[in-house]
Order: C-alpha cells, then sequence, then structure tokens
C-alpha cells in the first residue's frame, strides 16, 4: 500500500485504515494445512474484521474451509498470536467462526476466548511449532 | 456497615518484578496486624512466585523473595495454610508445591502430583487440615495433611464435564465448591467422616445459574452468603440456610438470590466479598469494581448497587482482587500488565480512611 492510498483513506475513511491495518497482520498466515494463506484461502476477508479504536477492540470473524474443520482452533491461535504481537497492549481482541460454517461453532468460540485456555495451549511446545510455522513469513 | 457518601479507591503502590502476566495474589493470614508486617504472595505466567512484604517504617511493599527453579510452566494460583506457615502453588506444569518459610528462605518441602494436565487452583480448609485443587482434567482432588510436610490424596471427584477453573472452602465448614468451563458450580461433602465426598448440589443454568464460563467464587465473612462471577458478564449472589447446614443434617441447599447484570461488558475473572462486606470485581476491561448491599431494600431479599468503578485500573486485564483480611479497606490487584497495586478505599470528602 503506497502513501497516496494511505493518505486517500485517512481523510476519507479512517475506519478503512483501521481495518487494513489489520488485514496487513493477518493475511499471510499460513494454513496449518495447506501451503496457502488464510487470505488466499477466504479464511480471512477485509470484511471479517472489525475495529473500534476508542474502545481498543477489533473482532476477527474466520471461516474455516470445511464445517469439520479439526484446524479451527489453531487457525484462531495463530490469528490472536499474531494480533497480540503486533496490536498495542490496549487492544482486547476476540475471535470467532463466522455463523453458521463449523460444527462445533459455540466450543471453538469459547475455547479460542477463553485466555487461560489459550495460555495453556501456548506453553504446549507442540502448538507452539505449529503456530511458528503458520506465522513465519514466506518468501516467495 | 453503612456505604453511605462518595468513596474513591486511592492507588497506594505499583509492585513490579513480575516479567509476565499476574494470575493471582493471597494476603498472608494474621500479618499486617500486631505488628507483623503485611504480606501479599503473587503468581505469574513467569512461573515464579513473589513474596512482598510491607516496610513497617515506610509502609511501601518490597520484594523479600521470589519462590523460582521449581514450576515449570505457568503458576495459575497461590494460597496460604490458614497458620500462615505454608504456601501452596499451583501451576500448569500439573503440580501443586508446597512451600515453608525456614530461616528467612521459603523452601519447597512437598510437590503434589497427580493432574493429568493443568492444576488451576488450590485452596486450604478453615482448620489447614484439608487442601482441594483442580484442573483442567476436570477433576478436583481433595489431600489430606499429614505431619511432616505429607499429604496423602483422600479423594478424586469427577462430576464436571469440563475443565474446572476454582475451588474454594467454604470459610468455616469442611464443604468444598468449585467452579467451572462447564458453566456450573458444585458444592462437594463428605458423607460421614470417611473419605466418601461426594456432590451434594449442582448450581447452574437450570437453577438460575451462569451461562457461560464461572471464574470465581467468594464468601461473605458469615459463611451464608457467596459470590460467583462469570464469563457470562455477571455476578451471581448465593445464599444458603447456615444454621441448617451446621446442625449435622448438612443438607442446606445454596439457592440464587441476585444476578447484579450490565455492569460489565467483558469477562469477570475475579471476585472477592470482604470482612465488612464490599464485593470487588476485576474484569478483561481493565477495571474494578465495587459493590455493596443495598440497604433501603424494600424488596424481599438482598439487592447490590455499585459503589464505584475504577477505569483503567490496570492497562490490561486484571485478573485478581483481593482484600486484605487484616486491614479494612485495602485491596490488591494483579494485571496481564505484569504488575501487582496497592490500593486504599477512602470516603470523600475528607479522605478519611474506613473506621476499622
Amino acid at each position: 500500500m503506497n502513501l497516496f492510498e494511505v493518505a486517500h483513506f485517512v481523510r476519507e475513511k479512517p475506519m478503512k485504515l483501521y481495518i487494513l491495518t489489520v488485514l496487513h497482520h493477518i493475511r499471510d498466515i499460513k494454513d496449518p494445512e495447506h501451503p496457502y494463506s488464510l487470505e488466499e484461502l477466504k479464511v480471512i476477508t477485509e470484511d471479517a474484521i472489525e475495529v473500534d479504536d476508542n474502545n481498543s477492540h477489533v473482532r476477527v470473524t474466520f471461516t474455516p474451509t470445511v464445517e469439520h474443520c479439526s484446524m479451527a482452533t489453531v487457525i484462531g491461535l495463530c490469528l490472536r498470536v499474531k494480533l497480540i504481537r503486533c496490536l498495542p497492549p490496549r487492544y482486547k481482541v476476540d475471535i470467532r467462526v463466522a455463523p453458521g460454517t463449523h460444527a462445533t461453532e459455540a466450543a471453538v468460540n469459547k475455547q479460542l476466548n477463553d485466555k487461560e485456555r489459550v495460555a495453556a495451549a501456548l506453553e504446549n511446545p507442540n502448538l507452539v511449532d505449529m503456530v511458528d510455522e503458520c506465522l513465519a513469513p514466506s518468501y516467495a | 456497615m453503612n456505604f453511605a457518601g462518595d468513596f474513591d479507591l486511592k492507588e497506594k503502590q505499583i509492585l513490579e518484578g513480575h516479567t509476565d502476566r499476574v494470575w493471582n495474589l493471597a494476603w498472608k493470614p494474621a500479618s499486617g496486624v500486631d505488628g507483623i508486617p503485611a504480606v501479599l504472595a503473587s503468581c505469574s505466567g513467569d512461573k515464579t512466585v513473589r513474596i512482598w512484604e510491607q516496610s513497617p517504617a515506610t509502609g511501601s511493599f518490597q520484594c523479600k523473595a521470589v519462590l523460582d527453579e521449581t514450576h515449570t510452566r505457568t503458576v495459575r494460583s497461590c494460597a496460604w495454610s490458614p497458620s500462615g506457615k505454608l504456601l501452596a502453588t499451583a501451576s500448569f506444569d500439573a503440580t501443586t508445591a508446597i512451600w515453608e518459610h525456614v530461616g528467612g528462605d521459603y523452601e519447597c518441602v512437598s510437590t503434589l502430583e497427580g493432574h493429568e494436565n493443568e492444576v488451576k487452583c488450590v485452596s486450604w480448609n478453615a482448620s489447614g487440615s484439608l487442601l482441594a485443587t483442580c484442573g483442567r482434567d476436570k477433576s478436583v482432588w481433595i489431600w489430606e495433611v499429614l505431619p511432616g510436610n505429607e499429604f496423602d490424596c483422600v479423594s478424586v471427584l469427577q462430576g464436571h464435564t469440563q475443565d474446572v477453573k476454582m475451588v474454594q472452602w467454604h470459610p468455616s465448614m469442611d464443604i468444598l465448591f468449585s467452579c467451572s468451563y462447564d458453566n456450573s458450580i458444585k458444592i462437594w461433602a463428605e458423607d460421614g467422616d470417611n473419605d466418601d465426598w461426594h456432590c451434594v448440589q449442582t448450581l447452574d443454568e437450570s437453577n438460575s445459574g451462569h451461562t457461560s464460563s464461572v471464574w470465581a467464587l467468594s464468601f461473605n465473612s458469615d459463611g451464608d452468603k457467596m459470590v460467583t462471577c462469570s464469563d457470562d458478564l455477571t455476578l451471581k449472589i448465593w445464599g444458603a440456610d447456615i444454621m441448617n447446614m451446621q446442625s449435622g443434617d448438612g443438607n442446606a441447599p445454596w439457592l440464587h438470590l441476585c444476578t447484579l447484570s450490565g455492569y460489565h461488558d467483558r469477562t469477570i475473572f475475579s471476585v472477592h466479598w470482604s470482612r465488612d462486606g464490599i464485593i470487588a470485581s476485576g474484569a478483561a476491561d481493565d477495571a474494578i469494581r465495587l459493590f455493596v448491599e443495598n440497604k433501603d431494600g424494600l424488596v424481599d431479599g438482598p439487592t447490590y448497587q455499585l459503589l464505584l468503578k475504577k477505569d483503567k485500573a490496570h492497562n490490561m486485564d486484571v485478573n485478581s482482587v483481593k482484600w486484605s483480611s487484616m486491614e479494612n479497606g485495602r485491596l490488591a490487584s494483579a494485571s496481564d500488565d505484569g504488575t501487582i497495586k496497592i490500593w486504599e478505599l477512602v470516603s470523600l470528602p475528607g479522605h478519611d480512611k474506613l473506621p476499622l
């Protein structure tokens, strides 16, 4: 994104800038199973991001590739880790699967937004390796 | 206690030192009174426990000890034995460590193993003869405290269908309360005296219980009421006929008295009822809220009102709030921002401390 575009959006649509900033952080996260980014697989889109800067709140709604996706919690974890690393610490992040796109939607959402469960998961070396793999930049 | 007029929570000190989020706090019993300096224990994602002691000269807290190189993962919860001689620490490394203050140093004198994965909470009963732990393996363990720092597991309680976040013994009776990711609170009691512990009551959605994970619970000083907090953004007050409970029958059910909703807009992680009747809550919106009973209640049963809300009490989530058991109006809070704060509840105008 060049400066002209940035300036345009700041003048015209500040919300768009926030959303694009968040998208910029997460678009290249790799899917844990397929050799594509979350954006390429349409797991993440611009529309899936909501930002409320006044209340320091971000919500990301992602769409797993298949309804019984067993990697839904891993994808959610990757999103959370990336955003915690990139956003100012004042930000509250909520991650959820797009309604109607996963067989155990409520269970997945609950896990992804339980801070204690997330903290424990991120102390599991196998899971951390997986997340790091997904978050690692790929140089085409 | 009548809380008329305006109050404020004054920040007295910020305790820094932990290098990761601080999960829990525990005031040492019988400290902060009779010339004995107040002592506070804190535990963290940095795998350590810190002991903070108030200097009698300056009144400020200093870190007296760092209990490290024992737990290999987050330390989630800490609890002093009623005598203050022992400190129990529960960790994601699936163990519970018991520490003793031996000649100026804290030494790990015992390690309790058995949970299959993360231990989330530890609690001592009123007499210090029993210890309870709980964890992600959905079980609650009861341990008997034996001489020579020996601990024997007397019961493994199954019943919760999801991970158990907190256990807390009743302040005067050997009845155990647990709260869980399965949205329920369970009450456990012993049948006779033969280590036969079982669930005597479950408080869930069907009896006005919470609709999402229950993170914590706290009793009032009389032990006839308790407050619970949840991811469902509410606090719930429960009561029981304590006389009935004590008269041997032990079968007095806990009933829902009141739900405080509309005050929190993010998960409430911690709740603590002071001995002078103030309920403090710590939540994921970085704020601390205080509630008191509404004394001009013209309705059936008690109602509660917000005494004050401390916005931005910390820069990040507040994980734990604990009133000092010895000094009225003193509150400690712990946060994801890695700090602990000591607060003083003051009444305005006049800025006087609350009368003891």
